[in-house]
């Protein structure tokens, strides 16, 4: 079988990623900043295919293409748009941000120039269709025995369940 | 390339599966012009149905019985000024009817009209149906806020807020149904040993589970399967924001909901995306809890001659239709004026019954000619007979619910999905894991 993992596909996604991120950061409008999000996480998801890891890529599809960023057009609609854009930003955070962009940028290329060292020749090659069983075997365990990140994963959940229940007193005046 | 085709009939992958992109260009053909055309078919279908149920006639005036309405229809909307109001954001206003569109039609890459009749056998396929067909709500949202105005705006809230939240209980019915695929054991109750369960998120991994358990999901763990279903079976109807939870369109409250200032090839476009997202929508809940391509009581009523009796029921089918057509012919009233009509029903009818005579032609020709090819074919129509079959009685299901209950109210809506729906939802999927672990 002939992998559909082509540098074509890698090139045009990870370009899609980039000018979707562009386009989040220079558009005025929040609304277009949102749709142009969305079209970075998608094609991160097909970046996730292209590593032959299809959970990962529904899940992000699921959870952050059609579950987190409706909610948010969602808030962004409510908001009177016409003020925000012709608003000027009044917070002195940019300085911050580029700091914090630049570190990423750096730790990027030094990724970049030390290439292959830092990675495992071939990292587990398991069959496509054994990749949501193994996701599933590292989370949860095997029969009787612990998964690798069960307990991460369980706090993981404690938190968003602290999360959803504060925003539940915040929203909520009488419980 | 003769051979290439037969080749390919008598093939037991998809061609997603076989790495053959011609042939899943082919079916992806196939399946676009098929859905169009059913959505078509269901156009017409709804709007009689919907007048029988309330004691008028229907269409009646384009064709026999109105049969060439919605022809008449598309044309129209074709033909109509398409208006982009002066204050809408143009190329959101633009694009989201494509998207709409685009999120429901690729939900059929991965439905399995029959072992090898799908596009391709995803092995995250039901994570990559519920995931796609969630996209869709960008769309309307996209419409309501482009549109710039206040009914659509309102529409396109309502829309996301009730989509958002029954795709939670949605989920959970789905996630019950995934685990009933780790449990190997045969009949209602049948559990195998907990260690070698692996369950399967492909679709056409669902179905053969299903075979292989000899029950349908449905009925597995009963009442537990049949909850799960009903959950689903509510929630896919909000999902496609059909009556009686249309309040994104809701004609009496605002006008047309997200898509009131869309006007001709637009609007159709959404229209067709929402039918679209029903069949689409249908069609997950038969591979999950109806036994997707299987043929009803394949065990009960096993062997040779109940499946070349149940291989049948494609042909008779079109011929009770033919047999309608040709009692409508008979029934029509004797004037010139309706010279015309009465001949092209009768041609209708014609067409149809040769369509049957065909497939009891392929079937019967299997049975007694024993021809490798042509038993794949007849086999292959079955599955996919049985499947459409199914899913066109929730499409029936889908005006049935519009011509009897009213409209519920926004927050009756809300209050149903988290206080009702959701909680049963989670009891139900947390009730099937114990009961797995009991009996295994």
């Amino acid at each position: 079988m002939t992998p559909v993992a082509t540098p074509f596909f890698f090139y045009l996604l990870s370009g899609l990623a980039i000018a979707g991120g562009l386009l989040v950061i220079t558009r005025r409008n929040a609304i277009h900043s949102a749709l142009a999000l969305i079209v970075t996480l998608l094609a991160v998801a097909g970046l996730y295919l292209m590593l032959y890891a299809p959970f990962v890529a529904g899940v992000q599809i699921i959870v952050y293409a059609g579950g987190i960023m409706v909610l948010f057009l969602f808030v962004i609609m409510l908001v009177s748009l016409e003020q925000t854009v012709k608003e000027r930003q009044f917070n002195r955070m940019w300085p911050v941000g580029l700091l914090a962009a630049c570190a990423l940028l750096a730790l990027f290329i030094s990724v970049f120039a030390k290439g292959k060292s830092l990675f495992v020749e071939r990292g587990a090659q398991l069959p496509e269709s054994a990749n949501t069983q193994q996701i599933g075997v590292m989370l949860y365990g095997e029969a009787g025995r612990m998964g690798q990140y069960t307990f991460a994963f369980e706090i993981a959940s404690l938190l968003l369940l602290v999360a959803i229940l504060g925003a539940v007193i915040m929203a909520k005046k009488r419980i | 390339m003769l051979d290439g085709f037969m080749s390919y009939l008598g093939s037991t992958l998809t061609p997603g599966q076989a790495n053959n992109q011609l042939w899943a260009l082919i079916y992806v053909f196939i399946i676009f012009a098929g859905v169009s055309l059913a959505v078509m078919a269901m156009n017409w279908i709804e709007r009689k149905a919907l007048a029988h149920f309330q004691v008028r006639l229907g269409p009646m005036r384009v064709g026999p019985h109105g049969l060439l309405q919605p022809i008449a229809d598309a044309v129209k909307l074709l033909i109509k000024e398409d208006i982009i109001p002066a204050e809408a954001d143009k190329f959101v206003f633009w694009i989201a009817p494509l998207i709409g569109l685009l999120a429901s039609f690729t939900v059929y890459t991965v439905v399995p009209f029959g072992p090898s009749q799908a596009v391709s056998d995803m092995n995250i396929g039901i994570l990559f149906m519920l995931g796609v067909s969630s996209l869709a709500v960008l769309g309307v949202v996209m419409a309501g806020w482009a549109s710039n105005s206040h009914y659509p705006l309102i529409g396109a809230l309502r829309s996301s807020a009730q989509m958002v939240s029954y795709e939670v209980a949605m989920g959970l019915a789905v996630v019950s149904a995934i685990l009933m695929t780790s449990l190997h054991g045969t009949g209602l109750y049948g559990v195998s040993k907990l260690s070698d369960g692996t369950g399967t998120l492909s679709m056409i991994g669902i179905v053969q589970a299903q075979q292989e358990q000899h029950v349908w999901f449905l009925f597995k763990f009963f009442p537990l399967g049949l909850i799960a279903f009903g959950i689903f079976a509510i929630a896919m109807i909000a999902e496609t924001n059909r009556a009686p939870f249309d309040l994104p369109e809701a004609e009496s409250e605002l006008t047309a909901g997200y898509h009131t200032e869309y006007s001709g090839l637009r609007w159709s476009l959404f229209m067709l995306a929402e039918y679209t997202a029903m069949i689409a929508v249908s069609s997950i809940a038969v591979t999950l809890w109806l036994g997707g391509w299987m043929r009803p009581f394949p065990n009960w009523l096993s062997g040779a001659t109940w499946d070349f009796i149940f291989s049948l029921f494609p042909g008779l089918t079109f011929l009770a239709l033919a047999a309608i057509a040709f009692v409508g012919v008979v029934r029509m009233p004797r004037h010139s004026y309706f010279r015309v009509q009465t001949i092209g029903l009768a041609a209708f009818g014609a067409v149809l019954a040769l369509i049957g005579v065909l497939l009891l032609g392929i079937v019967i020709g299997a049975k007694f000619s024993h021809r490798d090819i042509l038993s794949r074919t007849a086999e292959g129509l079955t599955n996919v007979y049985w499947f459409l079959f199914k899913v066109g009685v929730f499409m029936y299901l889908y005006i049935w619910y519009r011509a009897t209950w009213p409209r519920y109210r926004f927050d009756q809506l809300m209050r149903v999905g988290w206080k009702v729906m959701l909680p049963i939802s989670l009891g139900v999927l947390i009730v099937t894991a114990i009961v797995g672990v009991l009996l295994g």
